[in-house]
């Protein structure tokens, strides 16, 4: 008998979370964000059931401002895997025109954990897998695998349930969620390692291309759309960019870059001198800035 | 390929766990530069005037760095050119044990920090009776601050001595006791010069080289059922992870709790269709043939694992809602949910000196020794012997908190110990003891009860007791355990011979079958009959033969009683 490698330990680990969710919770879902770490999770749902299809659908928080790429790779995955893709965007908010260029960190309030909180009520869900993982962010570092959230979908960081072995509780009363995290003990390296082992495919936009985009606050924003409307003293320039995490293009600082293959993102991602989450623009806003959020119910 | 290693930093309030911690990443370049330089920046307004506090790496929500303190448990990851590692860090407050615990419950080695001012502590003891309560099988005991104490060698052999002292008392096997300063960084990832008299390795030094065996001791193959996948009407798998051992297409395994045994017919590995697969593998297991198998049930084969309803349990008490004896709650054990209750609080284990406590409750954070009864008989294991079905939760049904975590320390009512607890053995032959057992009439719930005793072999020239409580024998017998076709002869009180029943000769002295009922044979032709009738008997015509042949109150009968367990 062979020792099980690093990669079969976290792939066990997380397939094991997710069949628990499927047989304990009444009415569970699984967030679907269409980076790299929501490729992963599909692919370990896909593999968790087979040969049965994963038994709860998939749902997309669309902000309407992710790149054009994301969407089109949503849709395409959907398809191709047979799977339930639900897509939820706050329309209200859509009507009166808030956008990540003039509403700030309120943008993400209102279209990420406002339409999330919402869309989650409405159908219903008791349970909500999540790709967050502990090595991104020091209070993600802190949140149990089975976060449970209150009837408000608020998190208590200070009074989480104890997590012992694998026994997880499941267990809520009514109007109470839990938000699960599979791959919570993963890393980025993990990530790209198992990407690249599984032969997954992920959205083109993590691999270097050319790509206009302009510099902004010391970010690479990249012009998606004519949305995007340049500052006085903007130029759009045209270099080989890509994205280590992708959300909402507006808000997703890409980086210069080369590696236009899997090894070539690997080793990038091994000898990088910046956490991942640096190019998310919400995180470096003040301390604690994710915290706050969770508490309020984001992921 | 690297290793990983899951390990844990614990110990007291401001033992430095954080701070050690911090300082391996700060040491060994494995921040990145953004969270260097929040680091930088955070330690500016920090406690060690503008010196970096490699804690703020660690303390990670708002509470925590508002009041200095560890809250909660925090995951850390790194990876050096030989391992890889997941740290909990864990609190030291006696106020957030639990979530120390949590840690514990996630690690294979222990990191316990010793303040070399203040030496071995309370919250030091009990940190460490969590860890091995947890099942953690490797300790490093980091006596800390060395710099406080100017690196001196004879206050570290008192510290080492008292280490020493709780290392036997909780019987920690793979234990190693390292001289550090977590601030100053001696010998954390570099050997330190401040300490020429320690000749042992630095702290990172021998995590990356600690030997942590993962291939446990654990019998057999067994696997959980997670659930049943039915993608349509030709397919029906059970899904689990392998706790132990491996399987392969082909194999005889059985169905507990229904004991049902069936063959393997196919394996998936996630969605490789496979030969074999083993310990730590999420499978899907096809049988030959319907079975009844669902969520909670158990997979095995050669693992002697056993089914109860009741057991002892040392429990670790996580809710600020005090347990009180008799109360219910859900309990999950292995991938099995359902309620039970907390019959009797056997006593406290002192955290500190390991007592025995008598008490009628318990608080949080207080290690006991309870007894756990469910409402129906479920797979279940001592935790020593295999691990996953030996761990349990208790979820208050109300708040649906969990209230407490334990092990199985032993079953009540092992049906394993049902058969042969007294046998009787010689040159291979081996029969059990039933003829011991008692009989009761139970006053409480008005039913047949019976009662073992304790296991005990006997041989030729041994002397046995012939009264007991419901039973007195003749001190000539001749004793055939027919299930075993095994015959013992008995001659004033001490057994003569122990053979093969095909070799028995009758002399005419009184005959009783396994378990002490009276065999009504008067002589060699009657017994050679009764033979023939018993080697024609079956499930349906044993009550026959018995009534035929066999009578219960010659040499017992039955007494009143309560509390003992049902047949």
């Amino acid at each position: 008998m062979s020792e099980l490698s690093h990669l079969d330990e976290l792939e066990a680990e997380a397939i094991y979370i997710i069949r628990e969710v499927a047989a304990e919770c009444e009415k569970p879902v699984m967030l679907y964000s269409i980076g790299k770490d929501s490729s992963v999770m599909l692919h370990l749902a896909m593999k968790a059931f087979y040969p049965e299809k994963p038994p709860f659908p998939f749902m997309h928080i669309d902000t309407t401002w992710k790149f054009k790429q994301m969407v089109e790779f949503r849709d395409r995955k959907a398809q191709e895997f047979g799977i339930d893709m639900l897509v939820y965007a706050n329309e209200e908010a859509i009507k009166l025109g808030v956008n990540p260029f003039d509403h700030g960190s309120a943008y993400t309030d209102i279209m990420k954990t406002k339409a999330l909180k919402d869309a989650l009520k409405k159908y219903g869900f008791t349970a909500a897998f999540g790709g967050g993982r502990r090595d991104e962010e020091k209070s993600r570092a802190k949140e149990r695998i089975f976060s449970f959230r209150n009837e408000e979908q608020a998190w208590d960081p200070k009074n989480q349930r104890p997590e012992m072995w694998k026994l997880y509780n499941t267990k809520i009363n009514k109007g109470e969620s839990t938000r699960v995290f599979p791959i919570s003990n993963w890393t980025e390296n993990d990530i790209w390692q198992y990407i690249k082992r599984e032969n997954i495919d992920i959205v083109p936009l993590y691999f270097a291309e050319e790509r206009p985009y302009v510099l902004r606050d010391g970010n690479i924003i990249m012009v998606d759309d004519d949305r995007l409307k340049l500052l006085p003293g903007e130029t759009i320039e045209h270099k080989k960019i890509r994205f280590r995490t992708l959300g909402c293009y507006p808000l997703t600082g890409g980086v210069e870059s080369e590696a236009d293959t899997l090894d070539a993102i690997i080793e990038e991602t091994l000898s990088a001198v910046s956490s991942e989450r640096t190019t998310r623009v919400i995180d470096s806003e003040e301390i604690g800035s994710m915290e706050r959020r969770k508490r309020e119910g984001y992921f | 390929m690297k290793s990983l290693l899951k390990f844990i930093t614990c110990g007291s309030v401001d033992d430095g766990k954080s701070t050690l911690i911090g300082h391996i990443l700060y040491d060994a370049k494995l921040l990145y530069a953004d969270q260097k330089r929040a680091l930088e920046l955070d330690s500016r307004v920090g406690s060690r005037g503008g010196a970096i506090d490699y804690s703020l790496l660690l303390d990670g929500l708002m509470a925590e760095r508002e009041q200095g303190i560890t809250i909660d448990v925090a995951y850390r990851y790194f990876t050096t050119d030989h391992r890889s590692f997941i740290v909990a860090d864990t609190p030291g407050h006696e106020e957030y044990t639990r979530n120390m615990a949590v840690g514990a419950s996630f690690a294979d080695l222990a990191i316990i920090l010793v303040d070399a001012k203040r030496g071995v502590l309370v919250q030091t003891r009990r940190h460490a009776r969590i860890c091995a309560l947890m099942g953690i099988r490797h300790f490093v005991f980091a006596v800390n601050k060395m710099d406080l104490i100017g690196f001196d060698q004879q206050r570290f052999a008192k510290i080492e001595a008292e280490i020493g002292a709780l290392i036997s008392e909780l019987s920690l096997e793979n234990t190693a006791i390292i001289p550090v300063s977590a601030t100053e960084g001696d010998n954390v990832t570099k050997k330190s010069d401040n300490l020429p008299w320690y000749t042992g390795t630095p702290l990172l030094a021998y995590l990356e080289a600690v030997h942590v065996d993962n291939a446990t001791d654990e019998a057999g193959f067994y696997m959980p059922v997670q659930r049943v996948c039915r993608p349509n009407h030709t397919f029906r798998g059970f899904q689990g992870q392998i706790e132990a051992g491996s399987i392969s297409v082909g194999d005889e395994i059985t169905a507990l709790p229904s004991n049902e045994q069936v063959l393997v017919k196919s394996l998936h590995v996630t969605d490789k269709e496979v030969k074999t697969a083993q310990k730590g593998q999420p499978a899907t297991i096809q049988l030959d043939k319907e079975v009844d198998v669902s969520r909670g049930c158990v997979l095995v084969k050669d693992a002697n694992i056993t089914t109860g309803k009741s057991f002892l349990s040392t429990l670790l008490w996580m809710d600020d809602s005090e347990l009180t004896p008799g109360s219910d709650y859900l309990i999950k054990l292995g991938t099995k949910l359902l309620p039970g209750f907390v019959t009797e609080v056997k006593y406290k284990i002192d955290v500190n000196t390991g007592e025995h406590l008598a008490t009628g409750s318990l608080k949080k954070n207080e290690i006991a020794v309870c007894e756990i009864s469910l409402c129906e008989k479920v797979v279940l294991d001592e935790f020593k012997a295999h691990k996953t079905l030996g761990e349990l939760i208790l979820i208050d049904r109300i708040t649906n908190m969990t209230s407490a975590c334990g092990i199985v320390d032993s079953i009540l009512d092992d049906e394993r110990n049902r058969s042969d607890r007294v046998s009787f053995e010689y040159q291979g032959l081996k029969a059990r003891g039933d003829i011991f057992e008692e009989f009761y009439y139970n006053t409480d719930s008005f039913s047949l009860a019976k009662y073992k005793p304790a296991a005990h072999t006997y041989t030729i020239g041994d002397a046995i007791p012939v009264i007991g409580e419901s039973y007195q024998y003749p001190k000539n017998l001749d004793i055939l355990v027919l299930r075993d076709w095994t015959a013992i002869s008995l001659r004033d009180q001490k057994i003569t011979a122990i053979k093969s029943i095909d070799d028995y000769e009758y002399t005419g002295v009184p005959i009783s079958n396994g378990r002490g009922f009276a065999i009504n044979v008067k002589s060699e032709n009657e017994l050679r009959d009764f033979l023939a009738d018993y080697q024609k008997v079956n499930d349906e015509n044993e009550a026959e033969l018995l009534n035929k042949w066999v009578s219960f109150d010659t040499y017992r009968r039955v007494i009143f009683h309560s509390n003992y367990w049902e047949i």
